[in-house]
C-alpha cells in the first residue's frame, strides 16, 4: 500500500467526530484534564461539520432556570411523554440540570440570543426552545473546541475503534483514513468518546436523482456513531425508535418556530382541523395515560410527536392530502414574514430555495408539508444509540457502572446521537452531553482504569488491509470489463446505498410502506441484510472519496441491522406515526414498558437481545 | 440544491474544498478550478458558497422538483458580524435582502483558554458540577439541581 501510516500516541482522549457532542467534549476534557493529550479526529472541517453545519436558529433544550422558567424535571416529563414514557431519565435529567451552563457560555462567546424585550429573559420560540441568530453556531463552538484540543484532525474517516490486545472489552483508541491524502491513522488513546452522528439515508429518501442528497437530516450523518460502537460490541437500546419528520414539503424546511412562534396551524386539501379526528380511536390503540383525547384541554400535555405525524399520515392515507400550514394569516405581519424566511436561512437554506423556484410566497400561499423519511438518531425527538451509565446520584443500580456516558465498552463514551434514551437532548444537549463525558473520561484515567492497554501490531495491520480492501477490490477487477459501472464482481458504493435504502423501506417502514412492518418482512429484511453484508466484503472504491463512501455505507449497514433487529424484538407499536408493527399494532405497557437493549457479537455477528427496565425516576405530578 | 461553480469567478483556491462536510467539492484537474464531484450528495448547507472569496459558487434547485429561474445569493462577514441574503423569486415577483447578525462578539477572543484555568479542587471533581457551574446555571446562588434540591425522591419503578 503506498499510503503512509501516520500513528499518534498517547492520547488521553481522543473525540471521534466534532459536531455539538465531540466540541463539548473536547472543550471540557482541558478543564478536568489540564495536562492531558486532547485529540480530535473529525471525518470533515470542525468549522462546519456536523448536524448544525448550516446553523440553526433556535436552540431547542434550554431550562431558563436561571429566570424561573423550567426545572430539569419539568423536562424529564415532558421528554417521557413525547417518546411514549420510553427514556432513561437520569440521563435526560441530568442532561436537563446542566444544559443551561452550556447556553450560557455560547452567549457569553458571542452567539447572538434573542431577548424578550418585556421580560429581560431568551425570547421563547416554545416552552424548551429559546430563539437565536445561529448561522454561525459550529464555528462558534468549534473555536472553543479548538482552544481545548491538542490538535484537531480534520477529513479523518475513522472506520474501527481499537481494542486492547491486553483486557478484553476496553476500548484503546480508533483508526480511519485521511480522506485527502489517503493515510492511514492510528490514534492510541486510553479513551475514546464517540461524537459520530446518526444515520440519514439508511432509507429511501424522498427525493430521487439529483435531488437525493436533499434529506432532513445532514447526508454526512452516515451512521458512525452506532456502526463504530456496534462493531465494537457495545450494547445498544432504543434503536427501534426512529424518527420521522413533519416538515415543508421537499425542502424539508424546519416548523417549530411557525407552529411555535409564529403561531401558524395544519389544515387538510379541505381546509379543515383533521388532527383531532384521528385521536379518539388512536386513544384506544395507545391508552389514555399517553393520549386523553376528553382531557388534553384540561391537562395541557403536549401531544407526542409521533401521535400528530399519526393523524397527518391517515388523512393523507384517507384522500384528504396535500396538508398545508396556515402561513397566510401570520404573514401578513412583516415582522413575522421577515422571521419566517430567517428561519430557513438560518438552518435550511434549500426550503428558501425552493420557495424561490417555485414561487411559493407563504404570504399569499399556504405551503404543503409531508412526511419525511424515518432517521435514526438519539438526539432529537427520538432516542437510539448506546446503552450507558448515568450519573452517581441519580442512577438504579441498572443504569449505573461507574463512569457517565461510558457504553458497556470500558473506556468508550458517547455524546449527542451517540447515546440511547435521551431524546430532545438537540444542539445543547448533546454539547452538555459531550461536557458530561469528557469529565467522566478523564475521572477513568486518574482512576488508573486505563493502565496497561496494549494493542497489538497485528490489530493495526489487520484494520490497515480491511480499511483499504474496497480500493484492492476495484484495482483488482476493473479490467474485467470495458467500462461504466456494472461489474459482476462488485457493487460501488452508491449502489450499495441504493440497495440499503430500498431493502430498509421495504421491510422495515418506511415512506413507501406508509410506515408499517411485521414479523414475517422483518425476518425476510434481515436476511437480505446479511446477504448484503457478504456483497459489502465486494464493494469496489475507484478512489479516496469512493473510499469513504464505502466506509459510510457499512457504518449505515450495522446501523440498519440493529435497527431492523430491535423493530422485530419489540413487538408492540410502541410509536405509531414513526413506525407500526402491523401484526401487533396495539401499544402493549403489560410486556414493553422496557427499554430493549441489544449486542452484537463482534466475532460471529450475532445479535443478542434483552428487555431492560424503563425507570421513572421524576415522578407524575410532584 | 445542488452546488455549481461559475468558471470565470473561480481561481481554484480551494476554500470550498477545505469547508464541504460532505466531501463533494473538489478541484478539476484539467481547468484547476472547483466543482461538485457529487450532487446527489449535497445538502445545500451553503458552507462553500459562504466560504468562497469570489462568490463562484451558486446552487440551483434540485433537478427533481426544482424550476429554473430562481437565486438565492449570500455574503458572510465575519469581521463585522452579519451575514446578507438576497431572494429572488423565478417569477420576479418577489426580491428580498435579508441581514442577520452571526455573532456579537470579535471572533473567538471571549471564549477561555481552560489550560489556564484555575485548576479543578477535589471537592469539584468529586461532584457532579462542570466548568463554570453552578454559576452559569442560576442566578439564585443556589447549587446544582438534584432530586433531593428539588424536592424530589428516586422513585424507581413507579408507572405514571
Amino acid at each position: 500500500m503506498a499510503y503512509k501510516t501516520v500513528v499518534e500516541d498517547n492520547i488521553d482522549v481522543l473525540v471521534v467526530g466534532a459536531g455539538l457532542g465531540g466540541t463539548g467534549a473536547a472543550w471540557e476534557a482541558r478543564y478536568w484534564g489540564q495536562d492531558k493529550k486532547i485529540i480530535i479526529a473529525e471525518k470533515a472541517n470542525i468549522d462546519r461539520s456536523g448536524a448544525v453545519a448550516q446553523g440553526l436558529y433556535a436552540i431547542n433544550c434550554y431550562m431558563g432556570t436561571r429566570f424561573g422558567e423550567n426545572n430539569p424535571e419539568d423536562h424529564v416529563r415532558y421528554a417521557r411523554m413525547d417518546l411514549m414514557g420510553m427514556v432513561r431519565e437520569d440521563l435526560l435529567f441530568d442532561m436537563a440540570r446542566h444544559v443551561d451552563s452550556a447556553v450560557h457560555q455560547f452567549e457569553e462567546w458571542g452567539m447572538p440570543i434573542m431577548r424578550n424585550p418585556k421580560t429581560g429573559s431568551y425570547l421563547r420560540e416554545g416552552r424548551w426552545q429559546i430563539m437565536i441568530h445561529g448561522e454561525s453556531y459550529k464555528p462558534l463552538v468549534a473555536e472553543a473546541a479548538k482552544k481545548s484540543a491538542d490538535k484537531v484532525y480534520n477529513r479523518i474517516c475513522v472506520t474501527h475503534l481499537l481494542m486492547d490486545d491486553s483486557k478484553a472489552n476496553r476500548v484503546a483508541g480508533a483508526v480511519g483514513f485521511n480522506v485527502r491524502t489517503g493515510d492511514y491513522h492510528v490514534f492510541k488513546s486510553k479513551t475514546v468518546i464517540v461524537g459520530a452522528g446518526g444515520a440519514s439515508n439508511i432509507f429511501k429518501p424522498r427525493s430521487v436523482g439529483e435531488g437525493a442528497g436533499r434529506v432532513w437530516y445532514a447526508p454526512w450523518s452516515s451512521g458512525s456513531a452506532y456502526g463504530l460502537m456496534i462493531q465494537a460490541g457495545a450494547k445498544m437500546t432504543q434503536m427501534e425508535n426512529r424518527i420521522v419528520l413533519a416538515r415543508f414539503k421537499d425542502g424539508y424546511g424546519p416548523v417549530g418556530a411557525y407552529f411555535l412562534h409564529l403561531k401558524t396551524y395544519t389544515q387538510n386539501c379541505n381546509g379543515e382541523e383533521y388532527e383531532s379526528k384521528w385521536f379518539p380511536a388512536l386513544s384506544e390503540m395507545v391508552g389514555k395515560a399517553y393520549l386523553d383525547t376528553e382531557g388534553q384541554h384540561l391537562s395541557h400535555k403536549p401531544i407526542p410527536t409521533c401521535l400528530r405525524n399519526h393523524a397527518f399520515i391517515n388523512e393523507v392515507n384517507a384522500g384528504r392530502g396535500p396538508i398545508h400550514m396556515v402561513t397566510m394569516e401570520a404573514f401578513q405581519d412583516p415582522h413575522l414574514e421577515e422571521i419566517g424566511w430567517h428561519n430557513f436561512l438560518g438552518m435550511t437554506v434549500g426550503q428558501a430555495v425552493l420557495w424561490a423556484a417555485t414561487d411559493v410566497n407563504p404570504k399569499f400561499e399556504n405551503p404543503e408539508l409531508t412526511t419525511s423519511e424515518p432517521y435514526v438518531m438519539g438526539s432529537h425527538a427520538t432516542g437510539c444509540g448506546a446503552w450507558c451509565s448515568g450519573p452517581e446520584d441519580l442512577s438504579p443500580p441498572e443504569y449505573y457502572w461507574g463512569y457517565n456516558r461510558m457504553t458497556t465498552v470500558e473506556g468508550l463514551f458517547g455524546a449527542g446521537d451517540a447515546v440511547g434514551g435521551t431524546p430532545h437532548a438537540f444542539s445543547s444537549g448533546s454539547f452538555t452531553e459531550g461536557r458530561l463525558a469528557a469529565k467522566a473520561a478523564c475521572k477513568y484515567i486518574d482512576d488508573g482504569k486505563a493502565a496497561g492497554i496494549r494493542v497489538s501490531d497485528e490489530q493495526i495491520a489487520r484494520r490497515k488491509q480491511e480499511i483499504y480492501k474496497p480500493m484492492e477490490h476495484y484495482k483488482v477487477y476493473r479490467n474485467e470489463i470495458t467500462a461504466g459501472s456494472v461489474n459482476p464482481n462488485y457493487i460501488n458504493p452508491r449502489q450499495g446505498l441504493d440497495r440499503l435504502q430500498k431493502l430498509m423501506d421495504e421491510y422495515c417502514a418506511g415512506v413507501t410502506v406508509s410506515y408499517m412492518t411485521n414479523e414475517k418482512l422483518l425476518h425476510i429484511g434481515l436476511k437480505k441484510l446479511k446477504i448484503m453484508e457478504e456483497d459489502l466484503e465486494k464493494v469496489a472504491a475507484e478512489d479516496i472519496h469512493e473510499l469513504l463512501r464505502a466506509w459510510e455505507l457499512k457504518h449505515r449497514h450495522l446501523t440498519s441491522e440493529s435497527v431492523m433487529q430491535h423493530t422485530l424484538f419489540r413487538k408492540e407499536t410502541r410509536w405509531p406515526g414513526y413506525y407500526y408493527r402491523g401484526d401487533a399494532m396495539k401499544l402493549d405497557d403489560e410486556n414493553w414498558h422496557v427499554l430493549t437493549v441489544s449486542r452484537r457479537d463482534p466475532q460471529t455477528g450475532e445479535y443478542t437481545m434483552e428487555k431492560a427496565p424503563c425507570y421513572h425516576i421524576v415522578g407524575k405530578d410532584d | 440544491m445542488p452546488t455549481f461553480v461559475y468558471m470565470t469567478r473561480c481561481d481554484g483556491c480551494g476554500h470550498c474544498v477545505d469547508i464541504c462536510p460532505s466531501d463533494i467539492m473538489h478541484i478539476d484537474k484539467v481547468t484547476r478550478r472547483a466543482y461538485n464531484i457529487e450532487p446527489n450528495m449535497c445538502w445545500e448547507c451553503f458552507s462553500c458558497v459562504k466560504a468562497c472569496p469570489h462568490h463562484a459558487i451558486d446552487v440551483r434547485g434540485y433537478a427533481d422538483f426544482a424550476p429554473l429561474g430562481h437565486s438565492v445569493r449570500v455574503h458572510r462577514d465575519e469581521e463585522k458580524g452579519v451575514i446578507a441574503w438576497r431572494i429572488k423569486f423565478r417569477n420576479g415577483e418577489k426580491d428580498m435582502d435579508l441581514l442577520a447578525p452571526i455573532t456579537t462578539k470579535p471572533w473567538g477572543k471571549h471564549i477561555p483558554q481552560l489550560r489556564d484555568a484555575a485548576a479543578p479542587s477535589q471537592e469539584m471533581r468529586n461532584s457532579q458540577l462542570l466548568f463554570n457551574e453552578p454559576k452559569y446555571i442560576r442566578l439564585d446562588e443556589g447549587g446544582l439541581h438534584t432530586l433531593e434540591s428539588n424536592g424530589l425522591k428516586f422513585k424507581a419503578g413507579v408507572y405514571y
